[in-house]
């Protein structure tokens, strides 16, 4: 008790120096903390993905289409459940930089196979009867004021020309990790319009989504399909959806690895301006810490001491930095909701704030702690005077 | 009157300090003794090793050679940690600038070295206020150091020395950085520690009328004894 007091009242006699301190702290927190939210954001497709959902695409890559007679033949595969085509659409709203994700479904298999897309019933309804209704997340609905009818152009750069749509339901997520943002239409307008344009374009799906029986048998359910179509026009690849995911986040391994790399680089920057400023403080200290050493007290109080005075000044900076970060990540998320739909503080984020701070306050203390302790009694004596 | 046994045996003691590459003597084969609440003051010019002496003798500095045997035990032979512990039980300091904790008041300072002992928080209590009231401060308990004057200062250092009970004090130029009614004020208090408590005092000063309170004044000079007076 006495010690925890003696640390609290050392913590504040250099008022200016603590706080000065303690804001680099908050900031490194506060960055670092944003920093690996954003490398979740990058992950939460990955995060949001079922065990028991597969992806089938072309073999050769994700830009060539399957033929859509596949798609029968997937559903009479042993372990398949459910089998639900798309195609990544790639229209433009307003312009490029108004960018959601827009994607042609089968309406009725993909909300079977995706219950975390919160519909209501009358909407989906909706929505199936208009050939050329779609349905937007709450978050992007929000955002361009869109209301049920509304018709909304896209221009189309995959599919050339403009594709009127009309407005026929507003989903929800099931949890926060359900991606608010993206604009969903039926397929079948997508291929009536091709039939009519670039009839060599009908009938071609981009990928198959599919839902198995048991999620242990997904990888044998994936393995029979890819046989299925071996040596045919278009090979299949058919991987998890955890799977299919991480390939697209593979593409940019480069920037996720260059963020995890500046968030932790951070943490050092600040350990070391913490670790100065402890040395400094027990630099001063030290006629105080010998005075200690004569009275009787041995080393493991003084290191203490230090010790308890840096993690308190480095908790103190991790619980402003944790408190700013909520409200910054907020803010974060809405200006780049183009490009993390998905952008929340997850509670790993905060444990390895905690975490940060704990490394930093105990590294800070670890020499300044060495020096005291070996300093000699009258050494330290004759500082003071 | 029979003579007072001796509390401190020092034999043979020799102590250098190396600056360099070179081997400065400090002191040289010293041997004496010290009795039973002896007031003992050790002068000597700057660099004359009496604060060496008083370091040893407190337990704050080993010795080169020889040995220190105080109420019958050799503490050259003891480590750090064993060193420490002797050093809470059987020695108190008072020092020059006082090296009182700034952010504690006179009463946690005082309290301070009783931290190590076995009392409970109401014992430890007792003794702090007893022993800042012996040296008449018990108005001043929750006084920083900062709001105290320097000889107020010092009598808090002094009653933290005391309040463990210890075997020896040891004072290095206590009046050193006192005014001289301060000066005056300390000294007495020490002399009545020694008189009428029985502590056994060695005092390093440069001050003659400091040395006058002593029972006893030995004079270092390289090293060495040369002189001794009572």
């Amino acid at each position: 008790m006495f010690l925890l007091r003696l640390v609290f009242r050392n913590v504040f006699r250099h008022k200016l120096r603590t706080w000065l301190t303690v804001l680099g702290i908050t900031i490194a927190i506060l960055a670092f903390g944003l920093l690996r939210t954003v490398i979740s954001a990058w992950y939460a497709g990955v995060e949001a993905s079922s065990a028991s959902r597969l992806v089938t695409r072309n073999a050769i890559s994700i830009i060539f289409t399957l033929p859509l007679s596949y798609e029968e033949r997937i559903r009479q595969t042993e372990g398949v459940r459910i089998v639900s085509g798309g195609n990544w659409f790639g229209g433009i709203y307003i312009d490029e930089k108004h960018f959601f994700a827009n994607f042609a479904i089968e309406p009725k298999p993909f909300f079977a196979l995706y219950p975390e897309i919160i519909l209501p019933p009358e909407q989906e309804a909706a929505f199936i009867r208009d050939r050329k209704g779609f349905v937007a997340g709450r978050k992007l609905v929000e955002k361009y004021g869109w209301k049920l009818g509304d018709t909304v152009t896209l221009r189309g750069t995959i599919f050339p020309g403009q594709w009127d749509f009309v407005m026929r339901g507003i989903y929800k997520g099931r949890d926060k990790n359900v991606d608010e943002t993206t604009f969903y239409f039926q397929w079948d307008y997508l291929n009536e319009k091709m039939k009519k344009t670039y009839p060599q374009r009908a009938d071609q799906i981009g990928f198959f989504m599919i839902g198995v029986t048991r999620p242990d048998i997904a990888s044998d359910v994936a393995a029979r399909i890819d046989n299925e179509f071996r040596n045919s026009i278009a090979e299949t690849l058919t991987e998890t959806e955890k799977a299919f995911q991480m390939s697209w986040i593979a593409m940019s391994q480069a920037i996720v690895t260059a963020i995890q790399l500046v968030s932790f680089v951070v943490i050092v920057i600040i350990m070391a301006v913490m670790a100065n400023t402890m040395a400094m403080t027990a630099r001063e200290r030290i006629g105080e810490y010998a005075i200690f050493k004569a009275l009787g007290f041995g080393g493991g109080y003084i290191a203490a001491l230090i010790f308890g005075e840096s993690l308190i000044i480095s908790m103190i900076g991790c619980a402003f930095g944790i408190a700013f970060t909520f409200p910054a990540a907020r803010a974060f998320g809405d200006a780049l909701s183009t490009f993390f739909p998905i952008f929340n503080v997850a509670p790993e984020t905060i444990y390895m704030d905690i975490a940060a701070a704990a490394v930093i306050g105990t590294v800070a203390g670890v020499f300044p702690s060495w020096r005291s302790i070996r300093i000699r009694i009258a050494d330290g004596l004759r500082r003071i005077g | 009157m029979a003579e007072a046994r001796s509390i401190v045996e020092i034999r043979n003691v020799s102590k250098s300090y190396r600056r360099g590459s070179q081997i400065v003597p400090v002191l040289e084969n010293i041997t004496f003794d010290i009795a039973e609440g002896e007031f003992l003051a050790l002068m000597g010019p700057s660099g004359s090793g009496k604060s060496t002496l008083l370091n040893l003798l407190a337990g704050i500095d080993s010795v080169d050679s020889g040995s220190i045997l105080i109420g019958g035990l050799d503490i050259t032979t003891l480590s750090e940690t064993d060193l420490a512990a002797w050093r809470a039980v059987n020695v108190g300091f008072i020092f020059q600038f006082y090296n009182l904790i700034p952010v504690l008041t006179a009463f946690g300072n005082v309290e301070l070295p009783l931290l190590l002992t076995r009392l409970s928080r109401k014992e430890r209590h007792e003794h702090v206020e007893m022993a800042l009231r012996s040296v008449g401060l018990s108005d001043r308990m929750d006084h920083y150091p900062n709001q105290l004057s320097g000889g107020q200062q010092q009598r808090v250092a002094i009653a933290r020395a005391v309040v463990t009970d210890p075997v020896i004090l040891v004072a290095d130029e206590p009046t050193g950085d006192l005014d001289r009614v301060s000066a005056a004020e300390i000294l007495e208090l020490m002399s009545r520690l020694n008189k009428e408590l029985g502590k056994t005092i060695i005092m390093v000063t440069h001050d003659a009328r400091a040395a006058e309170k002593a029972h006893l004044i030995k004079q270092l000079d390289k090293g060495v004894f040369i002189n001794v007076s009572s």
